[in-house]
């Protein structure tokens, strides 16, 4: 009895998870058939790869990935340096505007992306803001921001305060306190906002297509496949790149997440010591 | 001396902050507001009702609110009854850890990529796209958000509660009706809000999947604006934003800890 039970809920899993990894699963296997429509035809082939490279297409679409780079580069730059001084500040101000600041800053990550959107758009609109990458880079330093607080502020909490006291008793004088005693500490938080960052900058869609302004003509490859995808479907060479793009991130976020798990393990291990 | 020349500092490190609430007083508030204002003017910037009027008598809007919130609550429920089962037996699982990161990973990649995916799938299977494949790929697209949350809320209740249960002779059906269940109501709601948000208000999802025959509310904002219709599609803002609110506010008060995870990737 208590084996049925077992081998049928191990069968639900396994059904859930081929349905979730089937359209990923079949994108990889029909990057290699030089398709668009499922068939192998063509044999076994690495033309869809490199059309990546020689399509007619190909410069607008690195073009797209070059924007896609750029805008998260400075965005999450921009937003890891303001939002770490910002978390500075947030964890001394007053424990009524701390929460008022901590609330707004909470709104841009429960707000739905739709409405920041249109939101920003009516507010560069309005405000004569000149179209293309400033736009874009105002709004994705908009929305990555929240998220370098998010993650520095619980460092800042965890630090010791005394350890900042002793380096000024020390001698040290403000300045270098926080470069050589606050900032170590805090760094991890520093470096998982700037990542996060980044992520949600190249990640976006919905913020971009609506921002960026028909007329400019700027495409990040989110935006460039909408563009390209929404008219007549899927070229090969999509399929290749959707590959690359599946594989890259599995093995980006399995990774992030074993070297996470393996650290809480270990310190469960000391702590059991 | 050394009390004096600390204080200033004091001061200056609560002015880092500043620069911050300047940039997201512009460009977070100050947005917010003005599709507030918008909302009641026409297209000549006169004060008006009108848009309330449009926004509540036209039929394609009212059609669009059904629609979006009809693909809301199908969408959220066929994601808890599928995503509960998936958390629960993670939660029993000793692997169960590590092996719900391979339900959460497809959150990490680009929603429009795994949308064109499954459409391209179902066009070569031959299926006709409608309201059929949009709440496929909606359950598709979301589900992890659901699985997520559950299973952190699942697998940090305390196995005792549910042993005491069976000591105390309750049945398995009891036990889990009883004692699991209600200490899951927070999981539940987190993953009812990370799932029903982002349903209605999602962008260009519905349309891809049913040839532009469906529009949801995220795809109506967008079309009210580009057609210059910025008092409606500021209304129906105003709308999305309630709902946001109103389904943060009820996770908040279950689950004190708040959200932060809705748009994060792991």
């Amino acid at each position: 009895m208590v084996k049925l039970k077992s081998i049928l809920e191990k069968s639900y899993l396994f059904i859930i998870l081929a349905i979730l990894y089937a359209p990923i699963v079949f994108l990889i296997i029909y990057s290699f058939s030089n398709s668009s429509n499922f068939n192998f035809s063509q044999g076994f082939n690495f033309k869809a790869y490199i059309s990546i490279f020689t399509s007619d297409k190909s410069p607008e679409l690195w073009s797209a990935v070059g924007n896609t780079l750029l805008i998260a580069t400075v965005s999450s730059i921009v937003a890891t340096v303001m939002g770490t001084f910002a978390s500075i500040g947030i964890f001394h101000l007053g424990k009524r505007m701390r929460r008022l600041v901590e609330n707004i800053n909470q709104f841009p990550i429960i707000n739905s992306e739709i409405v920041m959107a249109v939101s920003l758009m009516v507010f560069f609109v309005t405000f004569a803001f000149p179209e293309g990458y400033l736009r874009l880079i105002i709004a994705h330093i908009a929305f990555c921001t929240p998220y370098v607080v998010l993650n520095v502020l619980p460092k800042l909490e965890a630090m010791d305060p005394n350890i900042y006291e002793a380096a000024l008793d020390l001698g040290a004088n403000p300045f270098k306190a926080l470069t050589k005693v606050m900032f170590p500490i805090i760094t991890p938080g520093i470096v998982g906002g700037f990542v996060m960052a980044f992520i949600m900058s190249m990640d976006d869609f919905i913020i971009t297509q609506i921002n960026k302004g028909a007329a400019t003509g700027i495409n990040t490859l989110s935006t460039y496949i909408y563009s390209d995808a929404r008219v007549q479907g899927l070229e090969p060479f999509w399929y290749a790149i959707f590959s690359i793009i599946f594989v890259a991130v599995l093995a980006l976020v399995l990774s992030i997440n074993l070297v996470k798990i393996s650290k809480q393990k270990k310190k469960e291990k000391e702590g059991a010591k | 001396m050394k009390k004096i020349a600390r204080k200033p500092f004091r001061l200056t490190k609560k002015a880092f902050s500043v620069p911050y609430i300047a940039f997201l007083l512009l460009f977070v508030v100050i947005p917010l507001v003005l599709i507030l204002v918008n909302a009641f003017l026409d297209n000549g910037n006169k004060l008006t009702l009108e848009n309330f009027k449009v926004f509540f008598t036209s039929s394609s809007t009212l059609t669009v609110l059904g629609n979006s919130l009809l693909v809301g609550v199908i969408t959220t429920l066929l994601c808890l009854i599928i995503g509960y089962p998936v958390s629960y037996i993670l939660s029993k699982m000793s692997s169960g850890k590590i092996l719900v990161l391979l339900y959460i990973i497809p959150m990490g990649i680009n929603f429009l990529i795994r949308t064109l995916a499954t459409k391209a799938i179902f066009l070569a299977m031959g299926l006709e796209l409608g309201m059929g494949t949009v709440i496929f790929g909606m359950v598709y697209n979301y589900l992890p958000f659901m699985i997520m949350p559950l299973h952190t809320t699942l697998s940090g209740i305390d196995k005792s509660y549910a042993e005491a249960a069976q000591d105390l002779g309750a049945d398995k059906a009891t036990v889990f009706l009883k004692t699991t269940l209600p200490l899951s109501v927070s999981g539940i709601l987190s993953g009812v809000t990370m799932v029903f948000i982002p349903t209605i208000s999602t962008y260009a999802i519905s349309q891809l999947l049913s040839n532009g025959k469906i529009f949801l509310f995220g795809d109506s904002i967008q079309l009210s604006f580009e057609q210059g219709m910025y008092g409606v599609g500021s209304i129906m803002s105003i709308v999305m934003l309630i709902f946001v609110l109103l389904s943060n506010f009820i996770m908040n008060k279950f689950n004190r800890r708040g959200n932060a995870a809705r748009r994060s990737l792991w």
